[in-house]
């Protein structure tokens, strides 16, 4: 039966529900390996029993958080040198894609990134142009490295034995670069906006009064994310920016408040389930790619659908 | 410093992109325009060597160089001489047809070798191309030359022989540093591009662009282009175009018949 890695991904010692995700894509393929590059390898371990994974390598000896990519791509090639995969997936983060790219080069392997799907022959399914094509591809040459879009596929949740073992890498350091000092991210109460399956953001048209954009957001459990008009402007910060030049998201609902819809901006949520929009301006282009629309000021409009949420949810 | 600036011409990303029958992007009927990206990563070259010059100024006499360099069909020119106008001291084109159709490992492969016979320390790189999107060409550079990587720079800074960078990551702030020789990608709120001035333009004229064969890089043909591509698109369709939905106005219960409308959806 083939065998497919998946590199586990993690923030602050808690596994992303992206590589519950990963197995889940593996399963179609064959048995799962996840593979943990990271200082905080045994606070990880036991969240992975939820997960569809079959065995659990750790990767150990060196020390990834201060090293980064290089280090990660590195141990990466070499637990798939030993033992030879059906294929890679990684999470299709900023740093998911570079540890691909780098291991891509390292296993003289094609790479596939931002991946909606796979088939059981790897056959991968990408959306591109801001959702306007659907393409289909494979790698051709070496172990298919993949990249795979969170949100892409219900996580299988149940609960698994996977065997364990450490696997000691060395680091050639073929990056120098260090990590000198993090300031940790804030946490808000709110989910991660590439993992969240509803997102509310804000454009132009909240002139830099999120309130009833948070509102609406808590009120379904949902992200906060912006239009690049928002975030320039100021009024937000740029991590939360939605569009070509900042996340690309694909929630089961999408509510654009006060954004217009550039064609950047549909480049990054166009992929959503479902999407609704509130703008003032009737001919905003955001209403040719809504499910719903509501011409409207999203100052009285928002609060209203925030108050029905919150009347029945009861 | 010898900084080298990697820059892509891609198709105006306000176009209508469609696929080829090849199963490529389509770049003959579109507009071609400098990667947007690509100008931050420009302007941080400039401010860089602005800070570290006697005369506070790019170009001769500051002691320091700035090369562009980019791969793609002749018309690339176009996007080199914008850099050019806006500062930049030379400009080098690999430009091939043996180069159509190449992957990121080919293209990483190509300006690996340019950067390396330039003997570049610092290279200077946009997050990614508009086009393509895969964002992953910077990290490849840095694995190709062993050059210390630090990507999604929102604030450069070289010091002597030392480059730190600080970054927004999802584990939060980084700063980071390393000695050169590095490969830095810069996001785009490091700065506010500059716009050619007339002077700039008139001045690009007379710089040095030279457009080279893979040969004269010393690549195979063989090694680069769709042949030697690792993967492969199947097919491509158009989505259906989504079709736009229900459209109220809001007479005072537009807020409501929304949340009806995602009640019926099941989405609450």
């Amino acid at each position: 039966m083939s065998e497919v890695i998946i590199l586990v991904d993690s923030v602050a010692g808690k596994v992303s529900k992206a590589t519950a995700e990963l197995a889940t894509f593996g399963k179609k393929v064959g048995s799962v390996t996840a593979v943990i590059c990271s200082s905080d390898s045994e606070a990880l371990l036991p969240q992975l029993s939820t997960m569809a994974i079959d065995r659990v390598i750790t990767c150990t000896g060196v020390d990834f958080e201060k090293h980064s990519t290089g280090a990660t791509a590195a141990a990466l090639a070499e637990v798939v040198n030993s033992i030879k995969p059906a294929a890679v997936l990684i999470a299709s983060t900023a740093r998911g894609k570079e540890i691909a790219g780098r291991l891509a080069v390292r296993c003289e392997s094609g790479i596939i990134t931002d991946a909606i799907d796979i088939d059981a022959d790897l056959i991968t399914t990408q959306s591109v142009f801001g959702g306007s094509t659907t393409v289909h591809s494979s790698v051709t040459h070496g172990t298919p490295i993949i990249t795979i879009r969170g949100n892409s596929i219900e996580a299988i949740v149940g609960s698994s034995t996977p065997t364990h073992e450490d696997f000691p890498v060395s680091y050639d350091g073929a990056d120098k670069a260090v990590v000198s000092s993090l300031a940790p991210a804030v946490k808000g109460g709110r989910p991660e906006l590439t993992e969240a399956s509803i997102i509310v953001s804000g454009g132009k048209g909240t002139d830099g009064n999120f309130a009833p954009v948070e509102g609406l957001a808590d009120a379904l459990g949902a992200a906060v994310g912006a239009s690049r008009a928002a975030t320039d402007a100021g009024w937000y910060p740029h991590s939360f920016q939605v569009g070509q030049t900042g996340k690309t998201v694909s929630p089961q609902l999408y509510i654009a408040a006060g954004i217009s819809g550039a064609i950047q901006h549909r480049a990054g949520m166009q992929t959503s389930k479902t999407i609704v929009a509130v703008n003032k301006d009737a001919d905003a282009p955001i209403f040719d790619v809504a499910d719903f629309g509501v011409i409207g000021d999203l100052f009285a409009v928002l609060p209203q659908v925030t108050e029905a949420v919150t009347a029945k949810k009861g | 410093m010898k900084i080298a600036v990697c820059i892509k011409q891609v198709p105006d990303s306000w176009a209508q992109k469609t696929m080829g029958g090849d199963g490529r992007l389509d770049r003959a009927n579109v507009d071609a325009v400098l990667n947007d990206l690509d100008e931050y990563a420009i302007e941080s070259a400039l401010k860089l060597v602005e800070a570290n010059s006697p005369t506070g100024e790019a170009g001769e006499g500051s002691g320091h160089s700035i090369t562009v360099i980019s791969m793609g069909p002749e018309r690339a020119t176009e996007a080199l001489r914008k850099a050019l106008s806006m500062g930049v001291d030379d400009a080098i084109l690999i430009s091939d047809e043996a180069l159509a159709g190449s992957d990121a490992l080919a293209t990483s492969k190509v300006l690996a070798t340019a950067i390396t016979a330039g003997g570049f320390d610092l290279v200077i790189c946009g997050t990614e191309s508009t086009d393509a999107r895969m964002s992953v060409v910077p990290a490849m550079l840095a694995e190709r030359l062993s050059f210390a990587q630090l990507t999604f720079a929102a604030s450069i800074n070289v010091e002597g022989s030392t480059v730190k960078i600080s970054r927004q990551t999802e584990f939060g702030v980084e700063e980071m540093s390393a000695e050169l020789p590095a490969v830095v990608s810069v996001v785009e709120k490091i700065n506010e591009p500059r716009y050619p001035s007339f002077k700039g333009i008139m001045a690009s004229k007379k710089k040095p662009l030279v457009t080279k064969s893979l040969a004269e890089v010393g690549i195979a043909a063989g090694d680069v282009g769709s042949s030697a591509a690792w993967s492969s698109v199947k097919d491509s369709l158009p989505r259906p175009a989504r079709g736009a939905g229900i459209k109220v106005t809001d007479n005072g219960d537009g807020g409501s018949q929304l949340a009806a409308f995602l009640a019926e959806r099941k989405l609450i």
